[in-house]
């Protein structure tokens, strides 16, 4: 797919310098980003997307908050609309693969063994084995989990975390590193509202809004088709938002991950 | 737990740095982390004698520098201290706040030992036949 993939180039280490500490050591001050490989093969990705004109979304949850069930729902609701493909990454099993394929969309199962994320590695070899051409939204399952998946980029333009209803409304204050990062937020499983008495649907925005987050949030119900039209209307939007950052050779990361750097002051200490 | 992917890439990161400076091993490593970049430096440590045997850094002292969590208010401007999930302003409340400090995760420095000079490649004249 790629000629020269430079996968594992990193950028020189321009900013090194020395400063001896004692006879026979030597401090170097480095300061780089500790999964910067990670994220120069993120960028790579992101370079992949951008030259096709696609657009690239992350899906981040708990297990079983219903990201395949969500991606279902979806597949067959755009089905004429627009060319999707998917990454499932799981610890196991090729099950949500082939719910994917079973909706006429191709889709690439990750199983990551034990690892408990995917990263910008897994997704590249995953893109070897895909056909991108035509593909206008490439959703990625990653594993279903709170914690890890929130520190690897994966070239995603935008992440999109799910928190069902059956989870509690203080979710985004256990998880801030998670829901932080979400540039989305969907409250799922809505149609069991009705038999849950503690879930506050405001809450939970009130708790996403305490990580400065100005994220939207939709409440929805995959199973019962309630809600999903403006999530669709979300989608729509920001595929359009893509093809006009493409148009003049700009890109874009996710919320949290294109903040930092620019805004922090670290100096060799 | 992730911590074991991070301790791999962290050896990755020193090694290359040992490379660059024809060093041969590193005794310290540090490393900085604030609280929102998703990392436990308790795991990361459990998880860095994993990841480095056998490595130039096997015996090397991983030491961490903790970034507290501050705030820069785009409402009224002020930079405060912050928790982890009240990312709001402290001096007027606000939520519309950017974090400044608090989610790095940096290899900050590496103290390396260096390799003898090679006198040999000094005393051989260069040849020409
Ligand atoms: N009542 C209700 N159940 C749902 C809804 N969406 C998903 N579920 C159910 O929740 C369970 C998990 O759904 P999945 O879509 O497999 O969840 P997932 O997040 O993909 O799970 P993992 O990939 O294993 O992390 C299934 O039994 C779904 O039928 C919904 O809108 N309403
Ligand atoms: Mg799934
Ligand atoms: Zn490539
Ligand atoms: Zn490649
Ligand atoms: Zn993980
Ligand atoms: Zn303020």
């Amino acid at each position: 797919m790629c000629d020269t993939c430079g996968c594992n180039i990193t950028p020189g280490n321009q900013h090194l310098a020395f400063k001896p500490v004692a006879k026979g050591a030597t401090a170097v001050s480095v300061l780089k980003g500790l999964l910067q490989k990670n994220d120069d093969q993120a960028a790579h990705n992101r370079e992949h997307f951008d030259r096709r004109g696609i657009l690239a979304i992350n899906l981040m949850s708990s297990p079983g908050s219903g990201k395949t069930a969500l991606l279902e729902a979806t597949l067959t609701a755009l089905k004429n609309e627009f060319t999707c493909a998917v990454i499932e990454g799981d610890l196991e099993t090729e099950n949500d693969a082939e719910r994917i394929r079973a909706k006429g969309v191709q889709a690439h199962q990750i199983v990551t063994g034990t690892a408990c994320h995917l990263d910008a590695h897994l997704v590249h070899d995953a893109l070897h084995h895909m056909t991108l051409d035509g593909v206008e939204l490439l959703f990625i399952e990653n594993v279903g989990n709170l914690v890890c998946p929130a520190s690897f980029d994966l070239g995603q333009h935008l992440n999109v975390t799910l928190l069902s209803v059956t989870e509690g409304d203080d979710k985004p204050a256990k998880y801030p590193v998670m829901f932080r990062a979400a540039d989305a937020m969907l409250l799922t499983k809505t149609d069991l509202l009705a038999v849950l008495d503690d879930f506050d649907c405001d809450k939970a925005e009130a708790h996403l809004r305490n990580l400065a987050n100005p994220a939207p949030v939709m409440r929805l119900s995959a199973r019962k088709k309630q809600g999903m039209e403006a999530w669709y209307a979300w989608l729509r939007e920001q595929l359009a938002a893509q093809r006009a950052r493409v148009a003049v050779g700009q890109s874009r990361r996710p919320a949290i991950q294109s903040d930092g750097m620019k805004y922090h002051r670290v100096s060799a200490s | 737990m992730h911590e074991l992917a991070v301790a791999q890439a962290l050896v990755e990161q020193v090694d290359a740095v040992i490379d660059q400076h024809h060093a041969s091993s590193a005794t310290s490593i540090r490393v900085r982390i604030g609280p929102l970049a998703g990392v436990v430096p308790e795991l990361l440590a459990t998880a860095f004698p994993l990841a480095a045997v056998g490595s130039r850094m096997e015996y090397a002292e991983l030491e961490f520098t903790h970034a507290p969590i501050q705030v820069h208010c785009q409402t009224c401007g002020a930079e405060t201290e912050a928790a982890m999930n009240r990312l709001l302003c402290g001096a007027c409340g606000d939520w519309h706040t950017q974090v400044i400090s608090g989610d790095e995760l940096l290899l900050e420095s590496v103290e390396l030992v260096m390799d003898p000079p090679h006198p040999s490649h000094l005393a051989l004249p260069p040849q020409n036949v």
